[in-house]
């Protein structure tokens, strides 16, 4: 499942997930809540670019 | 300009002080701030961090006191907002604008929007250790503490930490170190935290877990704004631990406004209240305090209670103000209460109660709404009211 990394920097990692804001790892990010936020900066799911590789 | 301060074997302090501000992108600096940078000379000389743009040529001259600036062969940047990355670019001219820039992978990307040229960056990672000429360093990426692009430039040799703006205040005086100053620096030291760093608590958790694992040797450490901790280092380190654990103290701040003065009777009861139970309490007029003071004061703070009359249908512009910069910077573990005189349509006490619960405070209480001006039985309402808020928070205070 592919990487996705914030405008701050943050890579959200489909393999982790974001436990803390109760998102299971395995989790794509396509199947993220549309109101899950960047666990670092606050950023919403549109300032994530999909990463390379 | 002072004259530059020997701060341990070969490093120097190159900074600028600025005297006159008293606005600093919205917070209030009645005592101006300084813009940190130190130089460090060896095999190779290096510059960690600058100034503002405006104190450039200031901060040059500074360092021609010790070396010719010409001879500094490495910049490194800490972190890319203007307060000390402006004068980067008159720097790299006046070197030599090959030489190589040292910064987090986003502070390359952040440099570069903020100047719209480049420079020879050299990416360091989180936790890299390189050599530049005799000396050591380990770089630690603290991310969103409070930029993308902050990090800490750790000196390996001497176990000196330059933090960027954590553990700095805005403060500009005479003195330079924690031991000169003493305790009178700790307020300040708290406002910054309070109104930079308040909404990354968990992050800071987390960064001070990860550096105690690391047991990593902390003989001083260097912020960009204020003074210098070399006497004591650990004494902020704890002050951050206790802050962004945010653990609530008995103390309550009180913040209102008012057009006709009903809404201040009614604050000023509430006050009263909360007093007779032996409870701290800071009553804070909105058109008085500055919204960046209040916060100083909110930190620390059991519980928050609001006070707007209704104007318009809404609440009080001043108060949305303090509430909108209040919820940015996410207190926690507080318990809430909202009040408010009102002519006709009365919105103001439910607006604040949902912007409570957004911010997801504990609200104890429906709040306190009076038609016009109160009287005796209101008052004794709202007296009432500050009794329920002292009592709810020692009672919390004390299961914990
Ligand atoms: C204390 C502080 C907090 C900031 N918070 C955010 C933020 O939450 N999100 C964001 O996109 N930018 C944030 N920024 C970055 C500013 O929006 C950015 O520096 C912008 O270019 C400033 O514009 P200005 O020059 O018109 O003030 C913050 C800047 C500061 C100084
Ligand atoms: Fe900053
Ligand atoms: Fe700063
Ligand atoms: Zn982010």
């Amino acid at each position: 499942m592919d990487k996705y990394e914030c405008v701050c920097g943050y890579v959200y990692d489909p393999a982790t997930g974001d436990p803390d804001n109760g998102i299971e790892p395995g989790t794509s990010f396509t199947d993220l809540p549309g109101d899950w936020v960047c666990p670092l900066c606050g950023a919403t799911k549109d300032n994530f670019e999909k990463m390379d590789g | 300009m002072y004259k530059p301060i020997e701060i341990a074997d070969g490093i120097y302090s190159v900074g600028c002080r600025d005297w006159d501000i008293r606005d600093f992108h919205g917070y209030s600096t009645y005592e101006g701030t300084t813009y940190n940078a130190f130089l460090l000379l060896g095999e190779k000389n290096i510059l960690i961090d600058t100034v503002k743009e405006k104190f450039a040529e200031e901060m040059l001259s500074n360092i021609s006191r010790i070396i010719d600036p010409k001879k500094i062969d490495v910049v490194i940047s800490n972190h890319t907002e203007m307060d000390h990355s402006g004068a980067i670019p008159k720097v790299m001219e006046f070197i030599g604008k090959d030489k190589p820039l040292y910064c987090s992978k986003m502070g390359k990307k952040n440099l570069k929007s903020h100047f719209h040229r480049d420079f020879n960056f050299q990416v360091v990672g989180n936790g890299e250790q390189i050599k530049i000429g005799n000396r050591t360093f380990a770089f630690l990426e603290t991310r969103m503490l409070h930029w993308p692009d902050s990090m800490f430039t750790y000196l390996v040799d001497d176990a000196i930490l330059f933090s960027s703006d954590a553990f700095g205040q805005h403060y500009s005086g005479d003195k330079f170190f924690d031991d000169e100053i003493g305790d009178e620096i700790i307020p300040h030291a708290r406002k910054y935290y309070a109104n930079i760093l308040l909404h990354f608590s968990p992050r800071v958790q987390a960064l001070l877990k990860d550096v105690g694992k690391m047991n990593l040797k902390i003989d001083m450490i260097c912020p960009d704004h204020g003074i210098i901790w070399r006497d004591n280092p650990s004494k902020i380190i704890e002050a951050y631990d206790t802050w962004s654990k945010q653990e609530p103290t008995k103390k309550v701040v009180v913040i209102f406004d008012s057009m006709w003065d009903s809404t201040t009777k009614m604050a000023r009861s509430i006050t009263s209240g909360i007093e007779s139970e032996d409870v701290h309490v800071r009553l804070m007029n909105t058109r008085k305090w500055h919204r960046s003071d209040i916060m100083t004061e909110i930190i620390e703070a059991g519980a928050i209670v609001v006070g707007s009359p209704t104007l318009n249908n809404s609440i009080f512009p001043v108060i949305a103000d303090v509430m909108t910069y209040i919820k940015g910077l996410r207190p926690q573990n507080k318990i809430a209460a909202a009040f408010g005189s009102y002519g006709w349509s009365g919105e103001a006490v439910k607006i604040l109660n949902n912007e409570f619960s957004e911010m997801k405070l504990d609200i104890i209480d429906e709040g306190v709404k009076v038609q016009y001006v109160p009287e005796e039985k209101d008052l004794n309402k709202c007296f009432d009211l500050g009794v329920k808020i002292a009592k709810t928070l020692k009672e919390k205070l004390s299961k914990r």
